[in-house]
């Protein structure tokens, strides 16, 4: 006969669940889901050791057990904390909670650019969805951001690190998946960067799962960044028979063209298997996978968004404004940016750009 | 005269020495121990001397013990906490550098009573000719058979090794003193599970600051009640406390706890007095992390009592109107210091020292660096006061480990009690840069001195 498992009786923003003994309050929290579940942008629950570093998801424990009812005096990392028999718990119902995040979404936001229309994490970011639930319209910070340059890191990856918020999951994932891990933090503080000490290539088998787990967009795939937004895209189940890892990923297409391969993720924006980087930056023919079907995305998914039915545009209005006059282009995208071949005018072309265009 | 249990002998010539500590009295502790005592027994006088760890935080260092998980077949370690880093705090360096067998023996004790058989001294790296000074004296307890295998005949074992840091405040922090003592960068882990549980190795492990480890040697050799009866309340036994600042007589000293604050700063015995006859304006009485205090809540307590040099009569009154005794770096301003400029040094520090690892200390004490570096240049705002006190009121309680508080709680006491001085840097920018801004916090007992 199976050992029975001990359950514990927790309750979070009063919301009672009962959940096996070791579950962290961010996972009991999870199974009850919703708002009930803190944010979390460096917990990661495949990746061992993860968590309680960007202190997003802090919970007030207002009685830490039946047998010891007392309040434990700071709030804690629900991730790195586990319930007790009888714990209670307070999320969005505590006052502390809220105000300790705002805190540190401000902190987190100070040397991270507010550049979501031209970054590639845009739609996908953690930070980005953080920062609408928890953060200020204003910033109170009046100094000058760090600047870090681009960097290659090996083929496959570039690093942004203005973008990067030391969540640490990379190198969690670098040193679990891969045999030698080459990059890491270097120096303290404020002035602590991801990096590889001496240009070094990240080139392990494994290690485009390090673009995965980024919350934001430090860590960018080389073979896609730039060459589409998230919301054109379609996202399909596939896999293929892959030596190396599970074959199942999700093909980012639009139309035919497979722009973008990453691993399925779950709910929670974590990855439900590693995959390989054959798998990921090789095989972008359809031909290459077998297609399962239409991944299901989350109706609150920026990708979800622009596939209205009924959809009643808004009435132009510039020309209108402007006695009739067409708005006067200030700016020449290829001045400002190398994303595009300078000789490829985008407004001349018809409908969204395709790969083709840049052939 | 207070009692001195630590430094009694550190003045006499050679104690540096085997032979002279040896003669002075030296390892008695370790006979009496291991020939009448179980490991048990010394865990419970240590308990009994009420000793509370030396290192800052105060925990009590027998329950501390106590806590040590015991499981079969897992060595237990015993790691000393060397890595005196604080702004202010110098007194394990003294203790270390002129009666390092006191340090040895103390080692040896506690190493017996938690059963480290490999037990090591987690050195602060810029402390270089103490480490030569420790190596010293271990090869002479070694040589000795104070050290090794079957110490005195009682089939325990026991290994001293000195571990040099590489020069980070952080790694004076336990948890992160132990990432680092395992060859990793040392970052502080996150807790539970406590190191005594999972600590060096993910061993069961004890981590003491060295004044503490070193109290255990007059505790076996007095017993601990009799070392109970000295000092006061929980406040027992003596502490060191390494006085700077604008005092006539910086330097560290012996205290039994029951004297004043006031007794300390202005007896001969203890700091002489302030420089030139000047007026005390404020302290840090526990090394730069400690809120500071003005004049008037340092030698009273808002209730009115004598403010007295122990844990509970520092912290009387919470932060509002106290402080800590913290590791007892003692820092004293006259009458003509800048406390935002002090306050800016001390941001300066900790953003220096925050390892990175989680948010609110990495980016808050950056934060709080600049917006003080403006005010102490003369380009602050009035509404800069508010948003460093809720920086560091977000920070505070926060962070993975206490560096987090210990570079908000500064800041926070220096906003509570100097207000003012930070707003009239802000209206006077450039008369603030002369220093003689006349700002008055005084309320000192002593007459204002005649020109």
């Amino acid at each position: 006969m199976a050992e029975e498992k001990k359950l514990f009786k927790v309750t979070i923003d009063n919301i009672t669940i009962e959940v096996e003994a070791g579950t962290s309050i961010l996972n009991a929290a999870r199974m009850i889901g919703g708002d009930v579940a803190p944010p979390a942008m460096c917990y990661y629950s495949k990746l061992k050791g993860s968590g309680g570093k960007c202190r997003t998801c802090l919970v007030e424990v207002a009685a830490g057990s039946t047998a010891d009812p007392r309040p434990m005096p700071k709030l804690v990392a629900s991730c790195r904390t586990n319930v007790m028999d009888g714990m209670v718990v307070k999320n969005i119902t505590s006052e502390r909670v809220i105000d300790a995040r705002n805190g540190v979404v401000e902190f987190l936001l100070i040397n991270h650019p507010l550049d979501c229309p031209i970054c590639d994490q845009a739609g996908e970011c953690h930070l980005q969805d953080l920062s609408y639930d928890h953060g200020k319209e204003g910033t109170r910070y009046e100094f000058n951001r760090r600047t870090f340059q681009k960097h290659d890191l090996g083929p496959y990856i570039q690093l942004h690190m203005t973008r990067c918020i030391l969540c640490y999951r990379c190198v969690f994932t670098a040193d679990q998946l891969t045999n030698k891990r080459v990059h890491g933090i270097l120096d303290r503080g404020d002035h602590a960067e991801i990096a590889t000490y001496i240009e070094k290539s990240l080139d392990n088998d494994f290690i485009g799962n390090v673009i995965d787990v980024c919350p934001v967009g430090a860590l960018t795939d080389r073979t896609f960044r730039f060459k589409n937004r998230v919301w054109f895209l379609k996202p399909v189940d596939a896999h293929r028979d892959c030596p190396k890892c599970s074959g199942k990923v999700t093909l980012w297409n639009r139309g035919d063209e497979v722009y973008r391969v990453t691993a399925r993720k779950d709910q929670w924006g974590e990855v439900e298997d590693w995959i390989c980087n054959e798998c990921r930056f090789e095989k972008k023919q359809t031909s290459d996978w077998v297609i399962e079907g239409p991944t299901k995305i989350s109706r609150q998914s920026v990708i979800s968004q622009g596939h209205y039915v009924g959809i009643k545009k808004p009435k132009e209005t510039v020309v209108e404004v402007m006695d009739g006059r067409k708005p006067r282009l200030l700016m020449d995208i290829h001045d400002v940016s190398e994303v595009n071949k300078p000789n490829v005018d985008l407004s001349k072309i018809a409908g969204p750009a395709h790969s083709e265009d840049f052939k | 005269m207070g009692r001195k249990l630590l430094l009694e002998k550190a003045h006499v010539e050679g104690i540096r020495t085997y032979d002279v500590y040896r003669r002075e009295g030296g390892y008695a502790s370790v006979e009496k121990a291991f020939k009448n005592m179980s490991p048990d027994q010394v865990t419970e006088e240590v308990k009994k001397s009420g000793l509370r760890g030396r290192g800052g935080a105060g925990f009590p260092t027998g329950m501390k013990w106590s806590f040590l998980a015991k499981p079969e077949g897992v060595p237990r370690y015993l790691v000393c906490n060397a890595d005196e880093s604080e702004p202010g705090t110098f007194k394990d360096r003294y203790l270390m550098e002129f009666i390092p067998h006191l340090l040895i023996e103390g080692l040896i004790v506690s190493s017996y009573a938690l059963g480290s058989n490999r037990t090591y001294i987690y050195i602060r790296g810029e402390y270089a000719w103490i480490v030569d000074i420790l190596e010293q004296a271990i090869a002479e307890a070694n040589a000795n058979g104070w050290l090794g295998k079957n110490i005195l005949g009682t089939g325990f074992d026991c290994q001293i090794y000195v571990q040099r840091g590489a020069g980070a405040y952080i790694c004076g922090e336990e948890t992160a003193l132990i990432e680092s003592l395992e060859g990793k960068r040392g970052n502080p882990r996150i807790k539970p599970p406590f190191p005594a549980v999972k600590g060096v190795w993910d061993c069961p492990t004890v981590v003491n600051n060295v004044e503490t480890l070193a109290a255990v040697v007059p505790i076996i050799n007095l017993g601990g009640e009799e070392y109970a009866k000295i000092g006061v309340g929980k406040s027992t036994g003596t502490k060191l406390i390494s006085a700077c600042g604008n005092i006539n007589k910086p330097g560290v000293y012996e205290i039994d706890m029951t004297i004043s604050v006031e007794e300390f700063i202005y007896s001969d015995e203890y700091c002489g007095g302030i420089p030139k006859g000047k007026r005390l304006k404020a302290c840090i009485p526990g090394g730069s992390s400690v809120p500071i205090l003005p004049t008037n809540l340092l030698l009273k307590t808002a209730k009115g009592d004598t403010r007295m040099m122990n844990y509970e009569s520092l912290a009387d009154g919470g932060f509002a109107t106290g402080t800590m005794m913290g590791s007892g770096g003692f820092i004293v301003f006259d009458e003509d210091q800048c406390v935002v400029r002090h306050t800016l040094t001390l941001a300066r520090f900790y953003r220096h020292e925050s390892c990175g690892q989680c948010s609110p200390c990495r980016e808050g004490t950056g934060w709080m660096e600049k917006i003080l570096k403006n005010i102490e240049y003369g380009k602050g705002k009035m509404s800069d006061i508010d948003l460093l006190w809720d920086i560091q009121r977000k920070i505070e309680g926060n962070t993975i480990c206490p560096l987090g508080d210990a570079a908000a709680w500064p800041v926070a006491a220096a906003i509570r009690h100097f207000r003012d001085e930070f707003e009239w840097h802000v209206l006077n920018p450039v008369e603030s840069q002369s220093r003689n801004f006349g700002l008055a916090h005084y309320a000192d007992p002593r007459p204002v001195p005649v020109a």
